[in-house]
């Protein structure tokens, strides 16, 4: 038996035809669409690399099946860019050295803008570190993070401040 | 020693070359390659602790449609028990075994089998029909069982003191005599503690993608801290000579230690080669849990004496490491570093390595130096106390300076360990006032740091920019590190250095990233080949001006004349060389292989304040600084982060990290949500400060940088903890029921 999806990732139509409908969210993305930038850590929702956006909200794609998200709106790491110009918490991630080795930090770059979307952090480094918690970073590069979440807040508040100007 | 003063790159914290793959997810770790035709592979792993094995009948996977191939030990090479054969420090007789049981099973988890699929799901399956005919033995999972007289032992042919023993070896390390040392003492304090195994704990699980052609030419695509180690584990493993395997070092998804030795590599290449397809191989975090690393639980026991007016007089230190299943614990670390911050006139230090049936133990970050620190910092802590001396001021007046022969053996070199503890002692943090339910400790620690075999190129391009190739994956910003060195040596913008990793066939062998060692080496071989690159320019340069060579120097970028033609000719640049090169000799470039000497060790001194929090039992460190003699900083934003990365590490494994074994004799917390591994919210920034004592045998005064941090970090945690409680803990965790029990108990008491 097979099951057809249709989804939104990263702006774009998909149509999907699953043979199993066991099939992650998480295993979609890396295994059918080639979108490997989503990592798998623990399969378990314990670690958080496998963040992405679901109709606006921040997921672990590891606990969602993809049958149970037909019509869904995905954004993942591959689409937070707009051509070659970086969104402004992946810059700020750069410049903050929030990383080391690199492989957590596609999931934390989406819990960040998750959590900016959200709009319960802001300013406050404590709830910033409150808020990025449920991604872990074994390298510890987690001083950098949260500078970076505080930076691109205020750079993306901003913007948004220009725009409506 | 060459430091070049007013710096343009080396000292600055450049902007990482690898930074725009890996926050848009273009960066290609080992589990995001694929091959056309690729087919999964899975392991069939022991649910016993112990087991031999009597039988394996594997027919009814091969039949199941969509197999493609199943392997057993029979397929890895075999190296007989009584016949060492070591790569490094791993002996392929306990790697053959480890990557595939034999005669054994000796922990849950160890693989028994491997079967390669048109699916991970029918390889899963596939492995459920494997008929493993198993023998079921006693097992032992603590030290304290382990040696007991009648414990079951893994290795009948292992033998202590002339009985079969689970103690797989004892070093000792001596200095002057102990007993005429303690003989002198006015306080001694002697102390026995344990920690528990903790794991690296890398979010990147193990994984590989593998080839094998007709002809046997077999390329590799894995995770790890070294790929000439895959290489030539694989081809030890598998029997493919080394000429014929292409190890390519994907991105590492962090190691800290566990990616130094192989786990899937034999397996996947043995099932791609009998299938005649790529095989992908990626554990589960399961596996990795129950499967890899960790590093080893401990159980030591140190004895220090001081006269009254707090001079060291002798330190006794013995330590039994578990080893996991085969032998191999790092007594080396624990015994050989813990007293060596210090300047003590008479040391014995014992280290002990015990088997059990847990997974063989990997190296983590500093390997048993953390574990020996723990024990010989708290007791000076206590020490301290009773001399009722400043415990920073105690440190200061035993530190081991230029000249001071290490208990471990070397007579040191100028190092910069009093300057941590000076520095330690005039930062505002050990100044500043504590408040209500908290308290500060401070602790020092000392790691080894290792040279040897590095290779890199260095090649102009024909635009004139340049491509260093080196051979050790980057693990902490190796990449931009080099390309700062490589820049300021050349005189030009670093960002026309471009620094890749070379494969295995490409560049020259290089031992593996671990031991702190890979600035240290690859900065070393890139100045050699980077001088001579110039010289071949001034060379060059010196043929179009028609000048004698040695009459041309390199700065800023470009070739000058110099001595009495100086100013007779305009610059030539690094570009303008490079246009000219087809027809002055040719394309201009340099190889340099060396087996690199003069790593000199590294020594840090942290301080630590916590809150406790006394109705939960939540300890939470709530200020650290971590002071460190790094040599030279090429690159201070990555040795901050190396210094923060430690003490996060140090802080899980103080407070929260620890295998928890049931009464099966198995791991009942193989994830990371009871594998609790502290997130953003446990730490408090984490401040540094970067003592700079150039080591005399660099050329930029590199030393290693990045185990340093972890070994001071759980005695510092443990006495900031006494300081708060009045109260010591002798045992790790400090995780709250434990902090909560102990409060009790001293209520009870009251």
């Amino acid at each position: 038996m097979s099951f057809s999806i249709s989804l939104i990732v990263n702006g774009s139509p998909c149509d999907v035809e699953l043979d199993d409908p066991r099939v992650t969210l998480l295993d979609l993305l890396r295994e059918r669409l080639q979108l490997t930038g989503t990592k798998k850590g623990c399969d378990r929702g314990q670690c958080g690399a496998c963040t992405v956006i679901v109709d606006g909200r921040r997921i672990n794609s590891c606990l969602a099946l993809a049958v149970s998200h037909d019509g869904a709106d995905l954004l993942t790491i591959e689409g937070v860019a707009t051509g070659d110009r970086l969104h402004p918490v992946q810059a700020a991630f750069i410049t903050h050295d929030g990383l080391q080795c690199g492989f957590c930090t596609p999931g934390q770059i989406m819990s960040a803008i998750g959590l900016i979307q959200e709009g319960h952090a802001a300013d406050d480094p404590e709830r910033v570190r409150e808020g990025m918690s449920g991604n872990l970073c074994r390298c510890g590069a987690y001083a950098g993070i949260t500078e970076a979440v505080l930076d691109a807040t205020a750079a993306m508040a901003l913007t948004d401040r220009r725009r409506s100007a | 020693m060459n430091v070049v003063t007013n710096n343009k790159w080396i000292g600055q914290s450049t902007i990482r070359p690898d930074g725009v793959d890996k926050v848009t997810g273009r960066a290609a770790f080992a589990a995001d390659t694929t091959m056309p035709g690729m087919i999964w592979g899975k392991v069939l792993r022991s649910p016993h602790p112990h087991a031999r094995i009597r039988g394996i009948d594997t027919s009814k996977a091969e039949a199941l449609p969509g197999v493609k191939a199943v392997v057993t030990a029979k397929d890895i090479v075999e190296f007989p028990v009584d016949k060492s054969v070591m790569l490094g420090i791993q002996d392929m007789r306990w790697m053959c075994r480890n990557v595939m049981a034999r005669e054994k099973a000796l922990f849950p988890g160890h693989p028994v089998a491997a079967v390669a699929a048109t699916s991970e799901a029918i390889a899963a399956k596939a492995c459920e029909l494997i008929e493993v005919d198993y023998e079921v033995l006693p097992w032992s999972i603590e030290i304290e069982d382990a040696i007991k007289p009648d414990a079951p032992i893994l290795h009948e042919f292992n033998t202590f003191e002339g009985k079969p023993s689970n103690i797989a070896g004892k070093m000792e390390l001596k200095k002057g005599d102990v007993a005429e040392g303690f003989a002198r003492a006015e306080v001694v304090v002697e102390r026995t503690f344990t920690t528990r195994a903790v794991h690296q704990g890398y979010i990147e699980p193990h994984a590989c993608l593998i080839g094998v052609g007709a002809d046997g030419k077999t390329t590799i695509w894995s995770s790890s801290q070294g790929q000439f180690m895959v290489r030539a584990m694989t081809s030890l493993l598998t029997g493919i000579p080394q000429s014929d395997i292409r190890a390519i070092p994907a991105e590492i998804g962090g190691g800290f230690g566990g990616k130094t030795i192989v786990y899937l590599e034999p397996l996947a290449t043995m099932l791609a080669k009998k299938s005649g397809r790529p095989v992908k191989m990626v554990m589960t975090r399961e596996e990795v849990m129950r499967a890899t690393g960790p590093t080893s639980a401990s159980t030591s026991t140190v004895k220090i004496g001081a006269t009254k007016d707090g001079k060291i007089v002798a330190a006794q230190g013995t330590f039994y490491l578990q080893a996991g299943a085969f032998p191999g614990s790092p007594i080396r670390g624990a015994a050989g570093c813990s007293f060596s911050p210090y300047d003590i006139p008479h040391v014995l230090s014992i280290g002990y390595d015990v088997l059990s049936n847990r997974s063989k133990v990997a190296a983590y970050r500093a390997p048993g130096a953390p574990i020996g620190a723990f024990a010989v910092e708290c007791v000076l802590d206590e020490l301290a106390e009773a001399l009722k001396i400043d415990p920073l001021a105690l440190r200061l007046k035993n530190a081991a300076k230029e000249g001071t022969k290490a208990s471990h053996g070397p007579v040191y070199p100028r190092i910069g360990y009093v300057e941590t503890v000076e520095a330690a002692m005039n930062s505002e943090h050990y100044k500043a006032p504590l408040g209500k339910l908290q308290g500060r400790g401070v602790a020092s620690g000392f790691w080894f740091n290792a040279g040897g075999e590095s290779s890199a190129q260095v090649n102009i391009t024909e635009d004139g920019n340049v491509v260093v190739t080196t051979g050790h994956p980057d693990i902490g910003g190796s990449r931009a590190a080099i390309a700062n060195v490589c820049a300021e040596l050349l005189g030009i913008d670093y960002r026309r250095v471009s620094v890749i990793i070379g494969d295995t066939q490409t560049v020259g062998f290089s031992n593996l990233t671990g031991g702190s060692r890979v600035l240290f080496a690859s900065a070393m071989v890139v100045t050699q080949a980077t001088e001579q690159v110039i010289a071949t320019l001034c060379k060059r340069a010196a043929k179009i001006w028609e000048i004698d060579p040695e009459a041309v120097t390199w700065e800023e970028g470009a070739a000058r004349p110099a001595g009495a033609n100086a100013g007779k000719f305009p610059p030539l640049t690094l570009k303008e060389l490079a246009d000219k090169a087809p027809a002055l000799g040719g394309p201009v470039g340099a190889s340099v292989q060396l087996n690199t000497q003069g790593a000199e060790g590294g020594f840090g001194t942290h301080v630590c304040d916590v809150e406790v929090d006394v109705d939960l039992g939540i300890v939470r460190v709530v200020r650290y600084t971590a002071v460190q003699d790094v040599g030279r900083a090429v690159h201070p934003g990555y040795v901050e982060g190396q210094l923060q990365g430690g003490v996060g590490q140090g802080i899980g494994w103080a407070l929260s990290e620890e295998y928890i074994y049931n009464k099966d004799g198995k791991v009942d917390n193989p994830g990371f949500l009871d594998y609790r591994m502290p997130v953003c919210s446990d730490l408090p920034m984490i401040d540094t400060i970067l003592v700079e004592v150039p080591n005399p045998k660099h050329p930029q005064g590199v030393k290693g940088v990045g185990e340093v941090p972890l070994v001071p970090v759980m005695a510092a945690v443990a006495n900031a903890v006494h300081n708060a409680l009045g109260k010591r803990f002798y045992a790790l965790p400090m995780s709250p029921p434990k902090v909560l029990e102990a409060l009790e108990v001293a209520q009870a008491a009251e």
